[in-house]
């Protein structure tokens, strides 16, 4: 009852807040569409238009030095992407690839010569200003919109100080920003010229729609390597198991005759006749909703069980019984809920392998 | 004895020796057949097949020298009482198509809240994706948005900058529109080698749907944008990425769309629930999700995904910036590489083909790696920056084939050999990779990805 009447006190408060915000900053007249859509706020146009563009264009005011940016990194950054900026863990490395002649010269020369086995975002990008824009309006991954202006001017300092674009000692601010722009690696690596911008864009190749005799010899240049046949998993399941165009089995090597001949020998159909494995059983049954392998989740782990069970004559059957029953108390007050549905035969296939892994 | 393989034309063939047991038969010979044997019989053949062929077919071996087990018996389909209507108050797909699924490719990504989840071209009929198997990139995973929460705001060189609710766009006057959407990284993991087995991971980063909203020229006017000096459009998402893209204001005016209907029900989440840009022929990026502002301005944002991501890196070493346009390509989706052919014969060839600029005019195929080509059919409908269906008919002898795609669009652009791509672009600029695509038959049926020249 007293949330209803709180939801309904809120609800007033909500439509008189709508209502002012409607009176106040109402409808233009030469609208084509009368009723439909207001003029924003000033706020509300502050709070969205958060984007600054390479003239700086919507940057704040504001600083910070590469020490505090130093710190809010390790705090902050550090786990996904390295102390440094370096790590290649989780995302591609920020820093790394670019030179003190790069700063001069505004071409990365790494871009050319390969040296760099990966291309890092210092490497590639222009332009300050994305820097500041993209960590302002979406870093930490998992915390975006959380950093203030100062705190954005700190971080982009201390990557840029780790590029050695700027010093160690650096105070960014929305005063300086413009010159450090004229430091970035690759400030002159962007090109314009291409057919890609706009749809009558002049294309880059201009190839012939000959119809016959058009190559003198058709050369294989490359082929997917056998290590990748079943990198995706069995291509057999990822295609209909009836009509025309079936998968074929990439688990095993390729048939050595057409599966259509009378032979018998061939499975071109692998999906219906291969057994389920004792972790399919285990996720189909939903135990994977309370168990895992090797954390306790609502129920213990797996590894925890074995270890309770390992030696004990009986377990399996014991265990069987417990699981199809169900019951508290050897694992804490969270009841296990029984299961009997499940047939002798899985529950045993499933017991087995917790205790046995096989 | 025979049987009849239902799942293969009608074909009389052997039957896999042995599939009764010696008691079995005794019994069988002694006590005649009663519904309980002739049960355990088709369990014993289906045993039996399964260890061998593996086609599960639902067969009765005595029936086999009268006719077809799945017209001579009675089916539990036939002989008992269906489903309710709205067992399934939201339909889902038949449980013989659950292979067809949007899958990731292992190693691509680390993390799967920034990641691509493929459709599987290689199932697919005509040119509409249905929803649940349109292709997923998310930059920083995706939400369910409140839509009574969600807010469209209009700023930069506007007289008024406005904002709008859902129920606001939802009454403006709307289109409804068929357009493909593609990735710019689409075929991206190609360009040095053949990298993936299947046309689901060479080219599933493609979707095709009947988009609904509002023009985005409707609400610009109605904001009074100045589109004399605003040349260029921020769009921005309402999700944690913000993602924001620079958009050729002058060039999508004509055919942008501010979507919130997707196939005839709103927008998926996933794919930007409730409300969506649609840029037609431009790469999927720029579509931006859970679009929650439109600025327009005067000069090119830069922004992270123009300035670190989706730029083309030529091979001297200068990167080509606001590549938007997805230029002509086509792909057979069936057969196509990991799939079997089972038998020689008879087989429809069928693809898609696209084009950033325009319609599909035109699209020849080889069987011979290039050397010969045959024009293939069109299916309507033809749209423009729309997916179209082609379909060509093939006898297969048995022996090796390469078959390709190459489309022509109304600007005359013929859709290029890798290697001419590569003579221009180098190897390691990612985006747009559109060049023709090979998939090799071997005299087993098997066909795989390759790369010619």
């Amino acid at each position: 009852m007293y949330k209803l009447v709180k939801f309904a006190t809120a609800a007033i408060l909500l439509s008189t807040m709508i209502a002012v915000i409607g009176s106040a900053y109402a409808q233009k007249s030469n609208t084509k569409f009368p009723g439909i859509g207001r003029d924003a706020t000033p706020a509300e146009v502050a709070a969205w238009d958060i984007d600054v563009r390479p003239d700086f264009k919507g940057l704040p005011k504001g600083s910070g030095s590469v020490e505090k940016g130093q710190q809010l990194w390790e705090s902050k950054c550090a786990v996904c992407h390295g102390s440094f900026g370096e790590s290649n863990e989780i995302f591609t490395p920020i820093i790394g690839g670019t030179t003190q002649d790069d700063i001069k010269t505004g071409r990365v020369a790494s871009l050319t010569d390969r040296k760099q086995p990966q291309r890092t975002t210092i490497m590639k990008v222009a332009t300050v200003s994305s820097l500041w824009d993209y960590i302002y309006r979406a870093m930490p991954w998992n915390a975006p919109r959380s950093l203030s202006a100062d705190d954005t001017f700190a971080l982009v300092a201390y990557l840029l100080s780790m590029a050695e674009v700027i010093p160690d000692d650096f105070v960014l601010s929305d005063t300086n920003i413009a010159e450090v722009q004229k430091r970035m690696p690759n400030r002159n690596g962007m090109t314009l010229k291409h057919g890609l911008w706009n749809a009558k864009g002049k294309p880059d190749v201009q190839a012939s729609a000959c119809m016959h005799n058009c190559v003198a010899f058709v050369q294989i240049g490359s082929v997917l390597p056998d290590y990748a046949r079943n990198a995706h998993g069995n291509i057999a399941e990822q295609n209909r198991e009836y009509g025309p165009f079936r998968g074929s089995d990439s688990t095993k090597p390729p048939l050595d005759k057409l599966p259509g001949s009378v032979s018998t020998q061939t499975s071109a159909h692998p999906a219906i006749a291969k057994p389920k494995t004792p972790e399919d059983l285990f996720k189909e049954n939903n135990c994977s909703a309370c168990h895992a392998k090797a954390t306790k989740l609502v129920g213990p782990s797996l590894s925890e069980i074995s270890r309770k069970y390992q030696g004990q004559a009986g377990a399996e059957d014991k265990l069987v019984a417990k699981v199809k029953a169900g019951g508290s108390g050897v694992w804490g007050p969270i009841p296990m809920p029984s299961h009997p549905d499940i047939s002798n035969e899985t529950l045993h296939t499933l017991v087995h392998w917790v205790l046995t892994g096989q | 004895m025979t049987r009849i393989d239902t799942k293969r034309r009608g074909q009389i063939q052997q039957a896999p020796e042995n599939f009764l047991t010696q008691d079995a038969i005794a019994d069988l010979n002694k006590n005649g057949m009663d519904n309980t044997r002739r049960g355990f019989m088709r369990n014993g053949f289906m045993a039996a097949l399964s260890g061998a062929v593996g086609f599960g077919a639902s067969i009765n071996a005595l029936a086999s020298t009268e006719g077809d087990p799945a017209i001579l018996e009675k089916q539990v389909w036939q002989t008992t009482l269906g489903k309710n209507v709205a067992t399934m108050p939201y339909g889902t797909p038949s449980i013989y198509e659950a292979n067809l699924i949007r899958r990731e490719s292992p190693g691509l990504t680390r993390v799967s809240a920034a990641s691509v989840a493929f459709t599987p071209l290689q199932g697919l009929f005509g040119i509409i994706t249905p929803n649940g198997l349109h292709f997923e990139r998310q930059h920083q995973g995706w939400y369910n948005i409140d839509p009574e929460m969600h807010r469209l705001m209009v700023n930069g060189l506007v007289k008024h900058n406005r904002v709008f609710t859902m129920n606001d766009l939802m009454r403006l006057p709307s289109v409804s529109r068929i357009h493909f959407i593609e990735c710019g990284a689409n075929t991206g993991l190609e360009w040095g080698n053949v990298a993936v087995p299947t046309v689901q991971y060479t080219h599933g980063m493609l979707s095709c749907c009947e988009f609904t909203g509002v023009p985005l020229s409707v609400l610009l006017e109605e904001c009074g944008a100045d589109l004399k000096k605003g040349k260029y459009l921020l769009a921005e998402g309402g999700d944690g990425s913000g993602m924001t893209r620079t958009v050729n204001l002058d060039d999508v005016l004509n055919d942008a769309i501010v979507a919130w209907g997707m196939n005839g029900e709103m927008l998926r989440p996933e794919n930007g629930f409730p409300l969506r840009l649609v840029v037609p022929g431009v790469q999927g990026v720029s579509w931006v999700k859970w679009l929650r502002r439109l600025e327009v301005g005067d000069m090119p944002y830069a922004t992270k995904d123009e300035a670190v991501h989706y730029n083309d890196l030529m091979p001297d070493g200068l990167a080509r910036q606001y590549t938007s346009i997805q230029e002509c390509k086509s792909v057979i989706t069936t057969p196509s590489g990991g799939q079997q052919l089972l038998d020689k014969g008879f087989y429809n060839v069928s693809g898609l083909a696209w084009s950033g600029r325009g319609k599909i005019k035109r699209v020849d195929v080889s069987f011979d790696g290039g050397n010969n080509w045959k024009t293939a059919r069109l299916e309507t409908p033809v749209l423009t920056k729309a997916l179209t269906r082609f379909n060509i008919d093939w006898v297969w002898d048995g022996s090796p084939a390469i078959l390709q795609s190459r489309a022509i669009d109304e600007t005359g652009y013929v859709q290029p050999a890798i290697k001419l791509l590569r003579d221009v672009r180098g190897t390691r600029s990612i985006y747009h990779n559109n060049a023709i695509q090979s998939w090799k038959v071997d005299s087993n049926g098997e066909l795989s990805n390759v790369q010619v020249g």
